[in-house]
């Protein structure tokens, strides 16, 4: 264990857990947004997908980070789009729309990624990190933590924003009254299905840039399934998070320290079975949910359709 | 009066798959009047509110706004237009404070004005002469105090027409009194208040002027000149007369409505034998948003009806449950006959003849896709005769329900008829058939009248009186005092959780069942 712990292993299991976390903390953020508002969106996998893969080809045409991530997010929110219409407008059953979209995002982005690549991977250039002056000469826990892409800081940034916008904003109040109790919402002259969209949309924005971050800065490369669950490490972590935005940031930094120690392991070579090492993630998830998912707090109306007059 | 109406409707015509639910009114609300809609379930009150409040469309006729058509296609548009609706149900989230529920709708976007909407909420407490806490949560408030934040918020922007649907059901006898001031306040101030109610009493404690509504229509008015020179008898009868025209052919309904608590109980009960059921020290753990029992205990004699009062949320549902079998007490016990029940389950506690009537029809009580037949047999499923060896045999189970359809006067297309397609009448009909059957003993009653037009109250009203004459032991919850005094023998009051007092029904039993609601008097 000694030879293990060298200044060395820690930075870079800090560092990895940093950018495994960033986009489940995106996820689950926008994940948080969605439940707020009375959708459970189980279609969150595949926004990130698509959003992994819509980045990866807007960064690899362009060569612009920005421009990647700016068509992660919109590739997300197209995904989110068809949920908005199917679960919000039209008020299909979300759980199965969810899995729908999920499945068909996989498959499309396998399709098109083959077309296009056919069975290469290409590339990125290594993203450029952006070292916070100061912070980043830190021993060990510096170039860790403190030496990322700007897309990391801006991620950790939204959560006391979202926070904000949730306590301090009519935006959170009808957020809040949508999934609560969408007909007070209503009655109060607030559109609940335009609430809602804009929820879901919010949603597909984040996950699709957590998605994009995954592709360029994470692995540099769009593989199909690349995102291996990490939308619904995303729900699970919103779901613990009962609407506290500072708590998915917990959430995803254990979630992150897993997923990175699972690398790390690998990388240093200790001698336990690789599938063994890769179940430690939903272990985690496991054990989390089993000690605070008790009571999850989730919003009454999660999951409802709501119909103007019906109860 | 010779002020223009501020909010007028003509010919509104609202049509439901198979129903219309209003017909062809017109109306007049003047501001500075308490203008009450008066009429039983189904009368189409709460329609026309949906179509002032822009949650319903109107698929003909027109509504005035200070005498400019308007047509009201949202919530929004409704405020807009300066009317401020309260629904009979609380439409406020539980979870947010008083301040952050009366901001909510405010704005989409922006951020919240905290320190003006403070100003405004004590502009208003004043007004009204309420007091409350900005910064409670809203589900920590009574009932009385949630319907005092709906109010301030329909009145928030200065709205000159506050509708109040069925504002009273859920109110104490003190928070009746109450709400009452805070209406003639603002009729002082210029307001037209709409009220709507199914008692007759209140429509003319509060009322300037009076509208009846019967089967969707407009039958008739009694304006405030003629109202003031009415006493209440004259002015029940005259409203008694518009909505039956004779009441000759409609006595029980008519008294129904007037609800005068006729005491119809005369039969003295044979308490020197053993009660029939013994409660003791029942006591239930509670989940957020519910009321658990605390130490809820009474003795019940065959042949007696034992009322219970109080506001609903007060652990009435528990009792039910408890009372069924549905739900464990945590502590205490229930004897049946001599025989300790509490802790076996519903069918056991059937097969002893205990009963169980919920007031969740179509939840709890039915399977609304299943056939009449179907729910009649619910709780019996297996039971020889009708099942061998796990089969079902259809022919004995429908012709089982033909019985009970023509014993209970079930109004339904067949037996084979989905319960859902029926009305809630016939539903609670069904539902009576089948829990009272011939080896009943005791039945427990939740809120059996909640939601039924006059005829279908008036009828399980006197099944329960028959039930009683004939011997069975009756629990009977209710939130309705008139059902209690009429049906009761003794009555009890739950208040959060407890059973306060059981008393003999008799003269004056109002004023202090009142208090106990109140929980001011133990």
């Amino acid at each position: 264990m000694e030879t293990l712990l060298t200044p060395a292993f820690v930075t870079a299991l800090l560092f990895g857990a940093v950018t495994a976390g960033v986009p489940l903390l995106l996820a689950g953020l926008g994940e948080q947004v969605s439940e707020k508002a009375g959708v459970l969106n189980i279609g969150i996998e595949g926004m990130m997908l698509a959003g992994a893969y819509a980045g990866f080809v807007a960064a690899y045409y362009s060569g612009s980070f920005l421009a990647g991530f700016v068509a992660g997010g919109l590739g997300g929110a197209g995904v989110a789009a068809l949920m908005a219409l199917f679960c919000v407008r039209l008020g299909m059953n979300q759980i199965v729309i969810g899995i729908a979209l999920t499945l068909g995002a996989e498959g499309l982005t396998a399709l098109l990624h083959h077309f296009q690549f056919s069975r290469s991977y290409p590339r990125l250039d290594a993203a450029p990190a952006l070292a916070l002056p100061g912070l980043a000469e830190i021993p060990i826990v510096g170039p860790a933590l403190f030496s990322h892409h700007w897309l990391v800081y801006l991620a950790v940034l939204l959560v006391p924003l979202l926070a904000w916008v949730f306590r301090r904003t009519h935006l959170g109040l009808n957020l809040e009254a949508a999934g609560q109790m969408p007909a007070a919402l209503d009655a109060a002259g607030i559109g609940v299905l335009a609430t809602r969209t804009f929820a879901v949309l919010a949603t597909g924005f984040l996950a699709g840039m957590g998605g994009a971050y995954m592709a360029n800065v994470g692995a540099g490369l769009f593989v199909p399934f690349m995102t291996g669950g990490a939308g619904f490490m995303g729900i699970v972590l919103a779901m613990l998070a009962r609407g506290r935005p500072s708590w998915v940031l917990v959430g995803s930094i254990v979630f992150g320290l897993s997923l990175s120690l699972t690398t790390a392991f690998q990388v240093a070579g200790v001698n336990v079975p690789t599938d063994v090492v890769q179940m430690l993630p939903f272990l985690m998830v496991m054990l989390m949910l089993v000690l605070f998912a008790r009571h999850s707090g989730l919003p009454p109306a999660l999951g409802l359709p709501y119909v103007r007059g019906s109860r | 009066m010779g002020k223009a109406p501020v909010l007028s409707l003509r010919g509104v015509t609202k049509r439901f798959p198979g129903v219309i639910a209003n017909d062809n009114i017109s109306l007049d609300f003047r501001a500075g009047e308490i203008h009450v809609l008066l009429g039983e379930n189904g009368a189409g009150k709460s329609t026309l509110i949906g179509v002032l409040a822009g949650m319903q469309q109107p698929d003909a006729g027109e509504i005035l706004s200070h005498g400019r058509a308007v047509r009201i296609g949202s919530p929004r548009e409704s405020l807009g237009l300066g009317i401020g609706t309260v629904f009979q149900h609380v439409l406020l989230v539980p979870s947010l404070t008083v301040l952050e529920n009366l901001m909510l709708g405010r704005g989409r976007a922006s951020r919240l004005d905290r320190a003006g909407t403070l100003r405004r909420f004590h502009d208003l407490s004043q007004a009204l002469a309420v007091s409350l806490d900005p910064e409670a949560k809203l589900g920590a408030l009574s009932l009385g105090q949630q319907q005092q934040v709906e109010i301030m918020r329909a009145l928030w922007r200065g709205e000159g027409v506050l509708i109040l649907d069925e504002p009273t059901s859920m109110l104490t006898p003190q928070g009746v009194r109450e709400l009452g001031e805070v209406m003639r306040r603002l009729r002082g101030q210029g307001v037209a208040v709409i009220f709507i109610t199914h008692k007759l009493r209140e429509a003319y404690e509060f009322g300037d002027r009076i509208s009846v509504l019967r089967l969707g229509r407009l039958v008739g008015q009694l304006g405030p000149e003629r109202l003031s020179a009415m006493n209440q008898e004259q002015a029940t009868d005259e409203v008694i007369r518009l909505m039956f025209g004779s009441p000759s052919g409609h006595q029980g309904e008519a008294e129904t409505l007037a609800g005068r608590g006729i005491r119809r109980r005369a039969g003295i009960i044979d308490r020197s034998g053993e009660a029939i059921l013994r409660a003791r020290d029942l006591s239930t753990v509670a989940e957020t948003g519910e009321c658990p029992l605390r130490e809820v205990g009474f003795d019940l004699w065959p042949g007696e009806v034992l009322g219970i009062a109080g506001v609903d949320g007060n652990g009435q549902k528990h009792l039910a449950e408890v009372l069924a079998g549905q739900r464990m007490a945590a502590q205490g016990s229930i004897r049946l006959g001599g025989v300790e029940i509490g802790g076996t389950d519903v069918g056991a506690r059937r097969r002893m003849g205990l009963r169980y009537i919920t007031d969740e029809r179509l939840g709890e009580g039915t399977v609304q896709p299943f056939s009449v037949a179907t729910n009649l047999v619910m709780k019996e499923i297996g039971v020889a005769g009708l099942w061998r060896h796990g089969v079902s045999l259809w022919g004995r189970i429908h012709g089982h329900a033909r019985e009970r359809i023509r014993e209970f006067d079930i109004r339904t297309p067949s037996e084979r008829t989905p319960v859902g397609r029926l009305s809630g009448g016939n539903i609670q009909k069904v539902l009576l058939a089948r829990e009272l059957g011939s080896a009943a003993r005791v039945v427990i009653f939740n809120k059996p009248t909640y939601g039924l037009d006059l005829q279908n109250t008036k009828l399980a009203r006197d099944r329960i009186r028959e039930g009683a004459d004939a011997g069975l032991a009756t629990v009977l919850i209710s939130t309705e005092l008139d059902e209690l005094i009429e049906l009761a023998d003794r009555i009890g009051v739950m208040f959060q959780g407890r059973l306060a007092g059981i008393i003999d029904n008799r003269e004056g039993v109002e004023q202090r069942i009142g208090l106990l609601m109140t929980g001011a008097a133990a």
